[in-house]
This record gives structure tokens, C-alpha cells and sequence, in this order.
């Protein structure tokens, strides 16, 4: 097998495993949920005609998701890990409710104005102040591991911690409810018969995709993950590369919070993108980038966080309660990762050997 | 300026509550001194309150902590100790147990489940700290609590299915969208619902929301594909779920007042609901519960005899009034 042969079978694999597990879940579905495929067109008074079903769900609840993967492929690939993105959502949130209307959430109030369909900032400057938030939680968490040198998992921990308690202290730790139908687009909005959430994830990938493959910061990256101090004595400023790569996980976080709080309608600080740091590292882990760092794809985080979605959608349909959903979620992570394993990627390697060697009698 | 015009819609409120609230407590001099003992009769100055509030899920829980939070300020109680569970048990234990060993003088536990309280109920009890069980209900033997003040669920679950049933006459089938799994507010609720529900009328499916927005939404879409065109009815545990819901509702294209939706709470978002055509009925289950609370707290204080359950009193409300009532809504 030549080295070209082998390099474009192990790029393959890259989609291969996400890729079928996607497939099972849909198989599962076709075998005993058929009308789980069911897509039809229905024409909402505001947002025109657009596609319906289970699928386009998948997309439009799993784009929040997709959007931290994004972030915390760079991340994880540099060797760290992000642990704050959940925070970070409920800060971005927080920032949007309070921005669209200040009224206290805390304090009996008899009239109208919470129920009002109007804003107190132009929605251009709170887009804007959603993401600087974001933004600047990623900073703070790159400034922490690249300068003050502490270990990844430590230093996002604290604003995991901190940041819904930040997130409470903005919207006075109560839930607060948007009435204000512009903002509702980004989470429920069509372009052209799609979600609009899918359009933003589709841009920030790409931007993400341009940065980390049409320059050298993909490889900077990778061999920031593999090994830092090489990657420093080969004279690449793995400090900034590092805070790139936090930064850029918050900017992602910060867009899901938008797009979070606009599907709900409200900002809950508690709950609002509760788990997803961890639902994201698993979309990294299934998409095949591993926690060590080194090498990622950011199109295969993308499909892992579609698997989940795909799934949580299915169990739903299946009346599976949403409290039993994370077992059955620990059971599909077990497969995926299984599939990873030394052992079975060793069987499979002997079984991929045989079938070479059958085929290519020259060995 | 908005937010000055807030502060003073929201001063002005404050400065009438003192009013509103005088009716609640006792007033402790004019009552007659039994026991002219060297313990002389406490009052709201001598009050120390815990409240381990289960979290922030709904506008309904927002609006009760708003109602403690400002009847222990227009009292002027000595201190009252709050926190946030976050929805979890073990933070509420952790809470009531911090507030055991700070020796409070009541505790009022608004419990986010009904069953695991025995262990702490008895240590408040050992500790000599009376304990009133504010709106879910508990499973602990009620020797170990002083009273319950709140609504009763199983009622509430009752009054819903009567509206059900005059929206469906012919009968039907319709879906359930319940709340935290063994709350005392979804276990009583879906209990008395199927008690009173006619028999012509059958529940396709239920599932959890857990409460809130962010969970019932994904639910609903998948109850929307799942059992389309197969149900005409939904009862949902509260109005911040049934909120979620009539998005994914929307979403499908579904004319308000197609599906016949039945509520509980009467929150602001849940008025605002009916007066657009979606939510039907709204079984009201009051949260302002503060100043029944505090007033319960003084009594326990001072020994006198509180009555071992005390039930809200609630009624339910119809899209007619929703326009009418919506600015009135303190919640």
C-alpha cells in the first residue's frame, strides 16, 4: 500500500466513524420510526414557507451544539479543553434579555411593559454586545492557560463556575422572558426554506475552515497540540496560538447563546445550554479529534454534534423521558468511543490487513 | 427615560405594599398577653427566616421569590436567608441544613421533589426549628413539619380536566407535557387530571418538560411529527412548558385555537397565551405566597396554633378576561 494510499484511507476514516453512526441512528429510525423522515412544507404567517420535520429539527436544535464544537475542536486540538462554554451560553444570554428589556425580573411589577414586543437597544448593538461578552469570556480563559499557565480544565473551570452565577447576577437571577419578536429569528427563522441557525453555522465553519486550513494556523495549531515546547523551539508562538483558540471558542459560545435564547424565547441562566460543555467534547471526541490534542476536524465535530442531536430527536420520538435520556446518551458515547479503542481499532487493523493482503499480493 | 420610568413604577409599587401586606399578619399588640412570662412576644424584628428557594424555572417561581424577597422587606424582619437550589435536592438539603446549624427561627422549605426529606425534616425538628412546607407537597410523616402552605396539585390536576372536558365534548385524544418527574405539583396534577378526565378522552402520550421552556420545546416538535393530526388537546403542568410548546406549535403551522391547550399557573406569559388564542383555560395556582408565609413564621414563633394545612384559594381563567386582567398580572 503506498503512503498516498494509506494517508487517503485514514482521511477517509476522519468522517468514516461519525458518519456511520449517524447512519445507525437514522437506520434505527427507518426500520421502526418510518414518519421520522417525513418532510413537508408549511408556510408560516412570518417567516414564509419553510421545511418541516424531524430532520430539519435536527439542524435547527443541533446548531448551538455544532457551533461550540466548532470552537472547542480548535481548543481540544491544541491540547486543552474548554469547560465553560454552557457559561459562556448563559452569559451571552443573559446579555441579550437584559439589553432587550431591563426591567427588573426580581420585582412584582403590575403592567404591561414586560410583555411588550420592543426593545430597549437596537438589535445590531445587541448582536454586537453578545458576542463581545462571549468573546471576552474566551480571552479571559486563553489569557489564563497561555499566560498565566494554568492547566486547561482548571482555569475554565472557574468561569463554569463562575460565569452562571455572572450570568444571574445580570438578569437578577431570575428567568427572563423576550417578547420581542425580531430577536426570535435566529432560532426560529427560515432563509430560502432552512433555519436560519444552520446559514450561521454554516459561515462560522467556514470562516473556520478558511483560518485553519487556507493559512498555516491549522498546522500551528496541530503542532501546538502534539507537542508545545517543540512547537515553541520551532519558533511558533504556541502562547497566542492558544489564546486564538480559547478566544475563538467563545466567540462560538456566544453566537449558541443567541441562537439558545431566541429558540426559548427567554433567558434562563440556570439552565439555558446546561451540559453542553460537555456535549461538545463529546462531539469533538466522536468526530475523532483526540483529547491529547493534534490533529481535528472541524467538519467531523460537526457531524458528532448532528449525531447527538439526531439521537436526543429520536429518543424524543420514542417517548423516551428526558431524564433516562442521558443514560441512553452514555450508551451511544460507550459505542463511539469503543470504536476508537486500541482493541477494536486493532481488530479492525488486522482485518484491514488481511484485506490488503489479498488484494495487494506484492507484500 | 425607560429605566427611570421602571424605578418609579417599581418604587411606587413598593411603597404600596406595606398597605397590601398589613391586612396578612396579626398585629401583635393588640392581642392579649396569656403568659406574662420573661420571654416577651417576638415579633417581625426578632425574625430570622430561611427560605432554600428550589430555583429559578418558571415565571411562576420567579414571581414567589419576588413576593418572599419583598414581604420580609416590608416587614422588616431581622434576616431572611436565601438561596438557590438550582433545582437540585441536594443543594435544598445542603441549604436547610446550613440554615439548622445558623439556628433560624423558622424555616419555609419549598421542596423541589415530594419524597428524601425525612433525614433533614428530622434533624430541623431535633433542632428545635419549625418547618412550613411552601407549595409542593412533601411524602414525609407530617409530624415532622409544622404545616403546609400551598395548593393543592391533585385539585388543580382536577380543575384542568374539567376544562378538557367541556373543550372536548365529543371526546378526543390529547397529549400530556408533565413536570419535573416526582414533583408533588406533576405527580398531583397528572393524578387528579385522570381522575376527573371523561372516558371519552384519551392521553396519547405524556412526556416531561421538566418545568420549563428550554425542554418542552424539543418535546412538543417531537410530539408535533410523531402524532400528527392525532391529538386535539394538550395539558401542559405549566404555562412557561406551554409557552415552549405553542412555538413548536406555531412552528407547525397550526392556527391558534385548532389544538385545545389547558394550563396551570396564570403567569403574565401564560395571560399573554390566552389572549392571542392559544392557551384555553389557565388553572391559577398562586404564587405570592409571602405574606401567608410570614405570617405562619410569627405564629410558630410565638407558640400559638396554626392549622396543619393551608390551601390557596384559586380559579381558573378563560381568553375573555386574559386582555382585560393581562395588566393587572403581577406575575
Amino acid at each position: 500500500m503506498t503512503p498516498h494510499k494509506l494517508l487517503a484511507r485514514v482521511r477517509e476514516s476522519r468522517l468514516f466513524w461519525p458518519l456511520t453512526a449517524l447512519a445507525v441512528i437514522l437506520l434505527f429510525d427507518a426500520i421502526f420510526e418510518p414518519g421520522f423522515f417525513k418532510i413537508g412544507i408549511i408556510d408560516d404567517p412570518v417567516y414564509g414557507p419553510h421545511l418541516y420535520g424531524n430532520l430539519i429539527d435536527v439542524l435547527n436544535n443541533g446548531a448551538p451544539l455544532m457551533l461550540v464544537s466548532i470552537g472547542m475542536t480548535l481548543v481540544i486540538a491544541t491540547g486543552g479543553v474548554d469547560l465553560s462554554v454552557g457559561a459562556v451560553i448563559a452569559i451571552s444570554a443573559a446579555m441579550g434579555a437584559v439589553l432587550i428589556n431591563p426591567a427588573l425580573g426580581d420585582r412584582l411589577i403590575t403592567n404591561d411593559i414586560l410583555t411588550a414586543d420592543t426593545t430597549n437597544t437596537p438589535l445590531p448593538l445587541i448582536i454586537l454586545a453578545d458576542l463581545a461578552a462571549g468573546t471576552l469570556c474566551g480571552l479571559w480563559n486563553g489569557f489564563l492557560v497561555s499566560r498565566a499557565r494554568i492547566q486547561p480544565m482548571v482555569a475554565t473551570l472557574i468561569l463554569m463556575v463562575a460565569g452562571r452565577g455572572i450570568a444571574q447576577l445580570i438578569t437578577n437571577g431570575q428567568i427572563m422572558t423576550i417578547y420581542y419578536t425580531p430577536y426570535f429569528w435566529f432560532g426560529n427563522g427560515f432563509i430560502l426554506g432552512l433555519p436560519v441557525s444552520i446559514y450561521i453555522v454554516a459561515g462560522v465553519a467556514l470562516l473556520a475552515w478558511l483560518l485553519v486550513r487556507k493559512t498555516a494556523l491549522g498546522l500551528f495549531i496541530e503542532s501546538t497540540g502534539v507537542n508545545a515546547r517543540a512547537a515553541y523551539y520551532a519558533g511558533l508562538d504556541e502562547r497566542n496560538i492558544k489564546l486564538l483558540a480559547y478566544t475563538f471558542c467563545g466567540f462560538t459560545g456566544a453566537i449558541a447563546g443567541l441562537i439558545l435564547s431566541s429558540y426559548v424565547h427567554s433567558s434562563d441562566a440556570n439552565n439555558i445550554g446546561a451540559n453542553y460543555e460537555l456535549d461538545a467534547i463529546l462531539a469533538v471526541v466522536m468526530g475523532g479529534t483526540l483529547m491529547s490534542g493534534g490533529r481535528f476536524s472541524i467538519v467531523a465535530s460537526i457531524i458528532g454534534a448532528i449525531v447527538i442531536w439526531a439521537f436526543t430527536i429520536t429518543m424524543y420520538t420514542f417517548g423516551v423521558p428526558a431524564d433516562a435520556l442521558t443514560a441512553a446518551k452514555a450508551v451511544l458515547v460507550l459505542l463511539v468511543i469503543l470504536l476508537y479503542s486500541e482493541f477494536s481499532q486493532r481488530l479492525l487493523g488486522r482485518w484491514g490487513l488481511r484485506k490488503g493482503q489479498r488484494h495487494d499480493p506484492a507484500h | 427615560m425607560p429605566i427611570a420610568k421602571h424605578f418609579a413604577q417599581v418604587s411606587l409599587v413598593l411603597a404600596l405594599l406595606p398597605v397590601a401586606a398589613g391586612c396578612a399578619p396579626a398585629s401583635p399588640a393588640t392581642q392579649p398577653t396569656t403568659a406574662p412570662a420573661a420571654d416577651a412576644k417576638k415579633t417581625y424584628a426578632d425574625m430570622t427566616l430561611c427560605y432554600p428557594q428550589l430555583g429559578a424555572e418558571s415565571d411562576w417561581r420567579t414571581a414567589n421569590t419576588a413576593s418572599i424577597k419583598e414581604t420580609a422587606e416590608t416587614l422588616g424582619i431581622k434576616q431572611l436567608v436565601f438561596s438557590d437550589a438550582q433545582q437540585k435536592q441536594e443543594n435544598q438539603i445542603a441549604a436547610v441544613r446550613a440554615c439548622i446549624q445558623q439556628g433560624v427561627s423558622v424555616i419555609a422549605l419549598p421542596p423541589v421533589v415530594e419524597d428524601g426529606w425525612d433525614a433533614v425534616l428530622t434533624e430541623a425538628k431535633n433542632a428545635g426549628i419549625p418547618v412550613i412546607i411552601v407549595d409542593r407537597s412533601v411524602s414525609s410523616d407530617p409530624s415532622l413539619y409544622a404545616s403546609h402552605i400551598g395548593s393543592d396539585m391533585v385539585l388543580e390536576g382536577q380543575k384542568a380536566a374539567a376544562e378538557m372536558n367541556k373543550l372536548l365534548p365529543e371526546g378526543g385524544a390529547i397529549l400530556e407535557l408533565s413536570g419535573t418527574t416526582g414533583s408533588g405539583a406533576a405527580v398531583g396534577r397528572a393524578e387528579g387530571f385522570r381522575a376527573d378526565l371523561n372516558a371519552n378522552i384519551t392521553i396519547l402520550d405524556s412526556q416531561t418538560g421538566n418545568f420549563t421552556r428550554a425542554e418542552a420545546k424539543p418535546v412538543m416538535e417531537a410530539f408535533l411529527k410523531k402524532y400528527e393530526g392525532q391529538f386535539q388537546g394538550i395539558f401542559v403542568h405549566n404555562d412557561d412548558m406551554a409557552i415552549g410548546a405553542i412555538e413548536a406549535i406555531k412552528a407547525a403551522g397550526i392556527q391558534p385555537g385548532e389544538l385545545k391547550i389547558v394550563s396551570v399557573d396564570g403567569t403574565r406569559g401564560g395571560f399573554q397565551a390566552m389572549a392571542d388564542g392559544w392557551i384555553q383555560a389557565d388553572v391559577e395556582c398562586n404564587p405570592l405566597l409571602g405574606p401567608q408565609v410570614f405570617e405562619m413564621a410569627l405564629k410558630l414563633m410565638n407558640g400559638e396554633p396554626i392549622e396543619k394545612s393551608v390551601l390557596t384559594n384559586e380559579t381558573v381563567y378563560y381568553p375573555d378576561d386574559a386582555l382585560e386582567l393581562l395588566p393587572t398580572r403581577k406575575y
